[in-house]
């Protein structure tokens, strides 16, 4: 299935803050339609990679190419339109926004009424706005939020919070999608439930998806490879299995775990 | 049907909008409403464009600018250096006016707009204060003691440019652009992930609400008959703040409710001048005790209205209804 030139390419990316290397020499090859993960211990710099694919940090070296095309310096507003979108650790919806909205403000790359027209009304406006709810709602039943469309979004349920905040991810149309501990904070069957909707998603969307999770049995579960961060440097890469008796590993993270 | 449903709301108001005109209008004409009330309606429209113009800054894109008055005092002396100087009809004075704040807002905002929160609210600040002591070392404006403006500004005027003004904010903020602002208010990287282009945004949002505090500036310039650096202090930027605030921060129609009332109840105070600033400031903290979000919050009129509607009738039509 997997295409041989990658999705996403990153070689040798790393970043220093100041005297502080939070990440080097990170080379990484995704391919369309694979789920991948990407484990480590607290403080390895999962999410400084997730910040650097996004963006958020631009990488003080090596080069990150999605497609052939190479992303390093765009800003993260760029990048997402290139096709890379993410959810965050700590979730980051637009709290006094309706469910319904935040997903139209994920498909506002795609508008393509003005500003003017928007300002005069025109009917570019009006067919533009009109086609955005639609998209949006339909968007919405797939993820069963359909029901609470018109609720603020800081009000749902904690699993629903994060179901909105993939599903917003996902209206932005990405190629690769970046998950940052989706199911922290949720209960063995809100996981499972994750589980379910993470591969139906990838399914439905041809997408290629790099998943940070600290839930083993999520990770083991339903990724074929899986990179290890440990002090910003990768320790391992491989299939599950691979990882599970890697004695780096053992010793870095699943060690630590157990004892 | 369906976009007639969407825009039956819009309308209606316009309509209504019109019928307040001609009301007024016609007290005018007739005499019936003397030269005092006729000042207070205006003072009130030029605040309620104000209030709506900084509403679209801080309200929806949460950029806490605190030196509207200098955009204010731009607009005020461009219009008057059109009409005075130059000679050119009022017209050309509202629209310079505008304009010219606008390009400050742009030099400013680009920038200001990289700054966050208080950085920001202090940089603003700065900028406010420079307009206004620039002005008042320009001796083609006549420094200190101003310059003086014949009266042009009519109640039309006033309509027009304030409906303008309500209409152009109220229908960007309803669209894809204004909640594109919102998502800036409410999580700045989670805008940014999702492909929002924020400077843009934030620049743009300046540059629009700089521009109907300029227009704003016109119509004061041309109203009181005489403009000076000092009806521009900080002061006048923390008025049309206290506006926003108190109705609540990301209400338009919050904005325009407070706007009115403390023009009324400013006005009311004049004739007690000793205890003036005392009782205005404890209908501040009294509202602030009592309704720490402003008093619509973050509602709208239109959407109480909607509530109410659907709620008693939400079955009619056996349309979908968007009870929530």
């Amino acid at each position: 299935m997997a295409a041989r030139t990658p999705l996403l390419k990153a070689e040798g990316i790393g970043i220093q803050f100041g005297g502080l290397k939070a990440l080097s020499g990170v080379d990484m090859e995704l391919y369309h339609g694979e789920l991948i993960g990407l484990i480590g211990p607290n403080g390895a710099g999962k999410t400084t990679l997730f910040n650097l694919l996004t963006g958020v940090y631009v990488p003080t070296e090596g080069r990150i190419i999605l497609d052939g095309e190479t992303l390093n310096g765009l800003p993260p507003y760029k990048i997402t339109r290139k096709g890379i979108s993410r959810t965050f650790q700590n979730i980051r919806l637009f709290g006094e926004l309706s469910v319904l909205d935040n997903v139209k403000v994920a498909y506002h790359t795609h508008a393509r009424h003005s500003m003017m027209s928007s300002i005069l009304r025109l009917p570019s406006h009006i067919r533009g706005e009109r086609e955005m709810e639609e998209k949006a709602i339909e968007f919405l039943k797939i993820f069963n939020l359909d029901e609470v469309m018109h609720e603020q979004a800081k009000n749902l349920p904690y699993g629903q919070q994060r179901r909105l905040e993939i599903a917003r991810a996902l209206a932005a149309q990405p190629k690769l999608l970046l998950l940052d501990e989706p199911a922290a904070g949720m209960n063995p069957q809100e996981t499972k439930e994750l589980m379910n909707l993470i591969a139906f998603i990838r399914e439905q969307f041809a997408l290629t998806i790099l998943l940070i999770e600290h839930d083993m049995s999520l990770v083991m579960g339903i990724c074929e490879r899986i990179y290890v961060l440990d002090h910003g440097q990768l320790i391992a890469h491989g299939t599950p299995e691979d990882v599970r008796n890697n004695p780096k590993v053992i010793e870095a993270y699943l060690g630590e775990e157990v004892s | 049907m369906a976009t007639w449903k969407r825009t039956r709301g819009f309308w209606v108001s316009i309509i209504l909008a019109f019928a307040f005109f001609a009301v007024v209008q016609w007290l005018i004409t007739s005499g019936t409403l003397n030269i005092f009330y006729v000042n207070t309606l205006f003072f009130m429209a030029i605040n309620v464009i104000l209030a709506a113009s900084l509403h679209l800054i801080i309200g929806i894109t949460g950029q806490f600018s605190i030196g509207h008055a200098g955009f204010f005092a731009v607009g005020a002396y461009a219009s008057a250096i059109m009409t005075m100087k130059l000679q050119l009809p009022f017209a050309v004075g509202v629209l310079v006016a505008g304009v010219a704040a606008m390009l400050a807002g742009l030099i400013i905002g680009v920038p200001s707009l990289r700054l966050k929160g208080d950085y920001l609210a202090i940089a603003t600040l700065g900028f406010g204060e420079i307009v206004r002591i620039v002005l008042l070392n320009i001796d083609y404006v006549g420094g200190a003691s101003g310059m003086t403006v014949t009266h042009m500004t009519t109640w039309p005027w006033v309509f027009a440019c304030l409906l303008i003004t309500i209409i152009v904010i109220a229908n960007f903020t309803n669209s894809t652009h204004g909640r594109a602002c919102i998502s800036i208010r409410e999580d700045e990287i989670a805008a940014d992930a999702m492909g929002i282009n924020t400077t843009y945004y934030k620049v743009a949002a300046f540059a629009i609400g700089s521009f109907f505090a300029g227009i704003a500036g016109a119509l004061y310039a041309h109203h009181f008959y005489i403009i000076q650096p000092s009806n521009f202090g900080f002061l006048k930027s923390f008025d049309i703040l206290i506006f926003v605030v108190l109705g609540g921060l990301g209400s338009l129609s919050g904005a325009t409710i407070s706007a009115v009332l403390l023009t009324i109840v400013s006005t009311f105070l004049q004739n007690y001048p000793e205890t003036r600033m005392i009782i205005y400031s404890l209908v501040l903290i009294f509202v602030m005790l009592y309704r720490p979000t402003g008093l619509m919050g973050k509602k709208e009129l239109t959407s109480l209205l909607k509530w109410r509607k659907t709620a008693q009738g939400g079955m009619n039509h056996g349309s979908k209804n968007t009870v929530a």
